[in-house]
């Protein structure tokens, strides 16, 4: 581990004049592949499937930018990333963009320079108990073993929550989601938390997920996003307006299925400008007209994506909740195509 | 009038410099070091126009903000609002524990198992070659990771402890074995100066007590030899060296009212006692038998580097086996066994940074793991982690060298 760091550390020195100072887009295109940063495995959000092809909800945001700057959505090379190497990868150049389930907080865009490029899941943190436990609040756990992932602001919020109610706890530091998922189920700890999508996702890859209960306290507000280095402004519009655009794509009942008939002709022109048949937004990105239409069309829009990897009907089972549309009373809201 | 004259002024050239083996070394030296320092000045420019470049800046203020987070070991008062500073130095203390218990206790399996690899009995020799060969062949990382997932995965959690009918009991109703750690009592005083807050003033006199004591037996038995050597009769110092080490600290212990702190179920897990978690067990335990294996073969090699003819004239003596390993072969040997001791020592402490593993709290968990992450702060956490290991590294090495010097070959 401390290698890594060291080596993490040497490459933030070698590395970063050349990846702050040249535009990562120009990168990206020569080198014909888009880095990704996505996490060493949550189910549903990003990980590999039994074929090896990486998977889940925060990846299509990858394989999403992927076809708009490449033309093809699997032009990508994910590279998995700890809470603890992440950051490290992302400004060494390491990656091009982190696509994981990482919260935007102020210091991570300020003090870290960073630049989160939006939000694709408004997520809280939450906690998993055995039912066995017999616990129905978190306020019960005064004095339980909490495993944590180490290094995410889960776990300084999980130091506020504990102090704030006056209750104790004993936390058994954790580096990735598979290991504590094991010392969770092996009862090394009573308590498993982390972001609540992060527990329901677990959950899911349980053999009895229904011995497990969702204790009903979210502590946190999590924005999770996208992030790039600061600094690159061109880059990040292109990787704020691909997840834009899924959103939109949504909102406007533009999906995988109708987008090619919506291309050849639609009577609403902000689809028009948003697929390239009207205008000239895909130029003032530097990208091709047709930039958004190929990531709505291999990715589908947001609901789909939403649908397809961490929905209702998948072992995840996660509502849309405050991730639905404005207009359906959720959080997600993108600025006009115009 | 002088025989000796100035030497020639004007008679040094400048390619006298490489020719003449009077210059040559010192202007490779010279040469060597200018490299040196254009190579370290060249990193330490791109290192600083990259953080310019990237609007960062080197600097230290992160350590005295509130880390924020929470650490399951600490052997010093620590809480989420305690400082960065506070947190590394929970770290340090807990590296320096784990590093300090695994020499101990490697030194004891390496010193047992590199002799018993030269015993003559077959099966014991095989055993300690097998044991060494394995430990020694995978890797550290692996050996903790084993035990500790053994741990996690054969111990019953504590919830097994519970009910009329409990799946597991307290060993003696005084020991818990869990998968969280081990519960044992722990000791505390009724009657200690300072209550809760001097507990440490206590301990710090029995301590001293101890130390006391042991200056005292040291004294008796000087004496006694000084007898010996004036008048050839020893007396028996026995009963007072055993008076020495109890009865003042019998007194000591009951003045400050010694109780025991029984381990007992309380909520999600045991509550009282000294809590030994399964993170520092299994590190110790993995750190103990991979450098126990390295430190017998060491020994093995102290012991045949002393001549056999020391062997055999000690028992021409008629001195026992055992006697002549601990008066004649091992002293001897210690010559050629301490200077590879200190690196393994070195070693040991290097190889608890493995700790982050397993989830134990030591330095490079809490600096350079959970503040480095938490405040972004890589390079000054990279550099303060080099800088510590680097100066214990260096203490342990002139500690060890002191006692080197004191049982080496005295060359008069």
């Amino acid at each position: 581990m401390k290698k890594s760091y060291i080596l993490g550390a040497l490459t933030v020195v070698g590395l970063s004049a050349s990846a702050a100072a040249a535009a990562t887009l120009d990168d990206v295109k020569s080198r014909g592949k888009l880095n990704c940063g996505v996490t060493t495995g949550l189910v549903g959000f990003a990980a590999p499937d039994a074929n090896g092809e990486w998977k889940g909800f925060d990846v299509a945001v990858c394989r999403a930018v992927a076809a708009a700057v490449l033309g093809d959505p699997n032009a990508v090379e994910f590279v998995p990333t700890t809470g603890k190497t992440r950051f490290t990868a992302l400004a060494s150049g390491e990656i091009d963009m982190l696509a994981r389930n990482t919260t935007w907080t102020f210091s991570r865009d300020n003090d870290l320079k960073f630049e989160f490029t939006g939000i694709n899941y408004y997520d809280g943190q939450g906690f998993m108990v055995p039912k066995a436990l017999g616990v129905s609040s978190a306020k019960d756990l005064d004095g339980a073993t909490v495993c944590i992932q180490t290094g995410t602001t889960t776990e300084l919020n999980l130091a506020d929550y504990f102090r704030k109610n006056n209750i104790s706890y004993e936390p058994v530091p954790i580096e990735t989601n598979a290991e504590a998922q094991q010392q969770y189920l092996a009862g090394a700890c009573d308590v498993y938390t982390t972001d609540a999508s992060g527990l329901a996702a677990t959950r899911a890859t349980f053999e009895n997920p229904g011995e497990h209960i969702l204790l009903p306290e979210i502590v946190s507000k999590e924005p999770l996003g996208p992030l790039v280095r600061h600094g690159d402004n061109e880059w990040g519009d292109i990787v704020r307006w691909t997840l834009n655009a899924l959103i939109t794509a949504e909102e406007l009942g533009v999906s995988s299925a109708n987008v090619a008939e919506m291309a050849s002709g639609t009577n609403n022109p902000e689809v028009a400008r948003l697929l390239g048949t009207e205008g000239e937004l895909g130029s003032m990105l530097g990208l091709d007209a047709d930039w958004a239409k190929r990531a709505i069309e291999t990715q589908g829009n947001y609901g789909e994506i939403f649908a397809k990897n961490i929905g209702e009907e998948t072992p995840i089972g996660l509502a849309r909740g405050l991730n639905a549309q404005w207009t359906d009373g959720g959080l997600l809201y993108s600025p006009p195509f115009r | 009038m002088s025989t000796l004259s100035d030497p020639q002024q004007g008679s040094f050239r400048l390619s006298m410099l490489l020719n003449d083996t009077r210059y040559r070394s010192a202007t490779l030296q010279v040469i060597a070091a200018i490299i040196l320092a254009a190579c370290l000045f060249y990193l330490y420019s791109n290192l600083a126009e990259n953080l310019r470049e990237a609007g960062l800046n080197i600097a230290f203020d992160f350590l005295g903000a509130p880390a924020g987070y929470d650490i399951n070991q600490t052997l010093i008062d620590y809480n989420s609002q305690s400082s960065n500073l506070r947190a590394a130095m929970v770290g340090i203390l807990n590296t320096l524990l784990v590093a300090f218990l695994a020499c101990i206790t490697a030194t004891v399996f390496g010193v047992i198992a590199g002799v018993l690899r030269l015993s003559n009995n077959w099966l014991v020799r095989k055993l300690m070659a097998v044991y060494v060969e394995i430990f020694r062949n995978i890797p550290v990382l692996i050996w903790i990771i084993i035990i500790f997932t053994i741990m996690t995965a054969v111990m019953p959690a504590p919830s097994a402890f519970r009910g009329d009918d409990p799946d597991s009991t307290m060993l003696f109703d005084l020991f818990a074995f869990t998968n969280r750690g081990v519960y044992i009592p722990g000791p505390y005083f009724t009657r200690g100066i300072g209550g809760e807050d001097g507990s440490w003033i206590n301990w710090l006199l029995v301590i001293a007590t101890m130390v006391a004591a042991l200056f005292g037996t040291r004294a008796v038995t000087a004496r006694a030899e000084a007898k010996q050597a004036a008048t050839g009769v020893r007396p028996n110092t026995l009963w007072i060296n055993l008076a020495i080490w109890f009865v003042p600290i019998i007194i000591l212990l009951t003045i400050l009212g010694l109780a025991w702190d029984i381990p007992a179920l309380s909520g999600f897990n045991f509550g009282g006692g000294l809590k030994i978690g399964g993170p520092l067990i299994a590190l110790w335990f993995a750190l103990s038998i991979y450098t126990g294996a390295f430190i017998a073969e060491n020994v093995r090699a102290g012991i045949l580097a002393v001549s056999k003819g020391q062997t055999e004239a000690a028992s021409a003596l008629g001195l026992r086996p055992r006697r002549v390993m601990s008066l004649v072969v091992l002293p001897q040997a210690l010559r050629v066994i301490i200077p590879p001791l200190i690196s393994q020592y070195l070693n040991i402490t290097k190889n608890s940074s493995l700790a982050i593993a397993v989830g134990y709290a030591d330095i490079t968990a809490t600096l350079g793991g959970i503040t480095l992450n938490q405040t972004g702060r890589a390079i000054e956490c990279v550099l303060l982690l080099m800088a510590f290991y680097l100066i214990i590294s260096l203490l342990i090495s002139a500690g060890m060298n002191v006692y080197n010097n004191a049982v080496k070959l005295k060359e008069r």
